[in-house]
């Protein structure tokens, strides 16, 4: 048994290795987040963090709980399927807190045009107009009441 | 401690109902939402689409996108008759502001919002070396920030162009799909403020969704097919020349 005479050193080396191992597994333990590949490669915790940032929008719904007056000019309107913050803005912190946070009187000179003015690549079958020759710079709030934009009774002035 | 086969018994009920919870994946922020009731993509009805910015508008609000980048952003094609091959493609500022008149008659004009398509078989995902992006369990292709290194891997794997570096974290911003709202039953933010309804949020698993529907009964494509990216952004409509 010549060939094992000096195994020695060879279990001196399986020693080191074997400490090694136990040092890496360790360290990784102690390194990698315990949500880590819960789901796949990846942090599980990242999706709970993701889905914890505050809403700016507070969405339809919301609005509606309390503005029903506002819904009911839509209704039966061209803007009935136009969400609130689409031109009134994100308003979370006002549905949060509807006495301290008011929304900003918003412009209609602004608004308006933002949609409807004439534009080639806008679809043909939505209205649209040259502001500049539309309304002899009138605002267009002279006329239409945004709510309800068909012409009634002279807009909300 | 020595474990014995009575413990044993009383353990394994114990940890079987301990991994239900984790495969249920719950995020703590939204006790009544199950990832794995939910398969979220997007339809965009391009005929729809006016151009007006105001998802590109809500977007950054939402999501404190930093100015000049974009989570969404919306482009003006115009396919002249003689060339369709080439189609002129502006983006002012990403539609934030809406568009200035077209210059050319004629030809074909109309808008294409764009955003991440949330790829069943992503590219951005494959590439990342640390995990730092990753499709969750319910579709969304998301970001881990505190992973990210920065590298730019997925910035150059995305075949749509929808990732970016954010010039103060250095690291990568994407389209969530607002996923801080829908898994609280809320619409995206740039859904929220579309005023025509060309964009709307799909639950592909939720066999109620009227996605379903339409998919059958209109012409939808999804962008460069021949990726095999599977990507869950439909577009109604979609002209040939879109890149």
């Amino acid at each position: 048994m010549k060939v094992f005479q000096n195994a020695g050193h060879l279990f001196r080396l399986a020693a080191v290795f074997a400490v090694g191992g136990v040092a890496f597994i360790g360290v990784r333990a102690f390194l990698v987040p315990k949500s880590f590949g819960q789901y796949g490669h990846y942090r599980g915790n990242a999706i709970a963090e993701i889905a914890a940032r505050p809403v700016n929008f507070a969405g339809h719904q919301a609005c509606e709980d309390c503005h029903a007056d506002v819904l009911e000019k839509k209704m039966g309107g061209k803007h009935v399927h136009v969400n609130c913050e689409a031109c009134h803005g994100p308003q979370a912190k006002h549905a949060e807190d509807p006495g301290s946070v008011q929304p900003a009187k918003l412009d209609t000179a602004v608004l308006c045009v933002r949609c409807h003015e004439a534009n080639l690549a806008k679809p043909k079958t939505f209205p649209q107009v040259v502001s500049a020759d539309h309304a002899n710079g009138l605002a267009c709030d002279n006329c239409h009441q945004p709510h309800s934009p068909v012409i009634t009774d002279g807009g909300t002035k | 401690m020595n474990i014995t086969r009575r413990h044993m018994l009383l353990l394994l009920p114990a940890a079987a109902l301990a991994w239900k919870h984790v495969l249920a994946g719950t995020p703590e922020a939204s006790p009544n939402y199950k990832m794995t009731e939910h398969w979220w993509g997007m339809l965009i009805d391009l005929p729809k689409c006016i151009g007006c910015g105001n998802c590109v508008r809500a977007c950054q609000a939402e999501n404190d996108v930093p100015d000049g980048y974009f989570r969404t952003w919306v482009e003006r094609y115009h396919v002249s008759d003689y060339d369709i091959e080439n189609p002129a493609v502006d983006s002012p500022d990403g539609g934030k502001e809406g568009f200035p008149p077209a210059k050319a008659e004629g030809g074909r004009n109309f808008f294409v919002p764009k955003l991440c398509n949330h790829c069943a078989d992503s590219p951005c995902t494959q590439v990342c070396p640390v995990g730092a992006t990753f499709i969750s369990p319910d579709g969304v292709v998301l970001m881990d920030k505190t992973y990210c290194l920065g590298c730019r891997y997925c910035v150059q794997a995305c075949p749509y162009g929808c990732r970016f570096i954010h010039p103060k974290t250095q690291t990568v911003e994407k389209c969530t799909l607002c996923y801080h709202r829908i898994t609280k039953g809320l619409i995206t933010a740039c859904c929220e403020a579309c005023p025509t309804g060309a964009r709307q949020l799909a639950d592909l698993k939720n066999p109620n969704d009227p996605i379903h529907e339409f998919l059958k009964t209109h012409n939808v494509q999804i962008l460069k097919p021949y990726m095999a990216t599977h990507a869950k952004v439909f577009y109604n409509s979609l002209d040939g020349a879109v890149r």
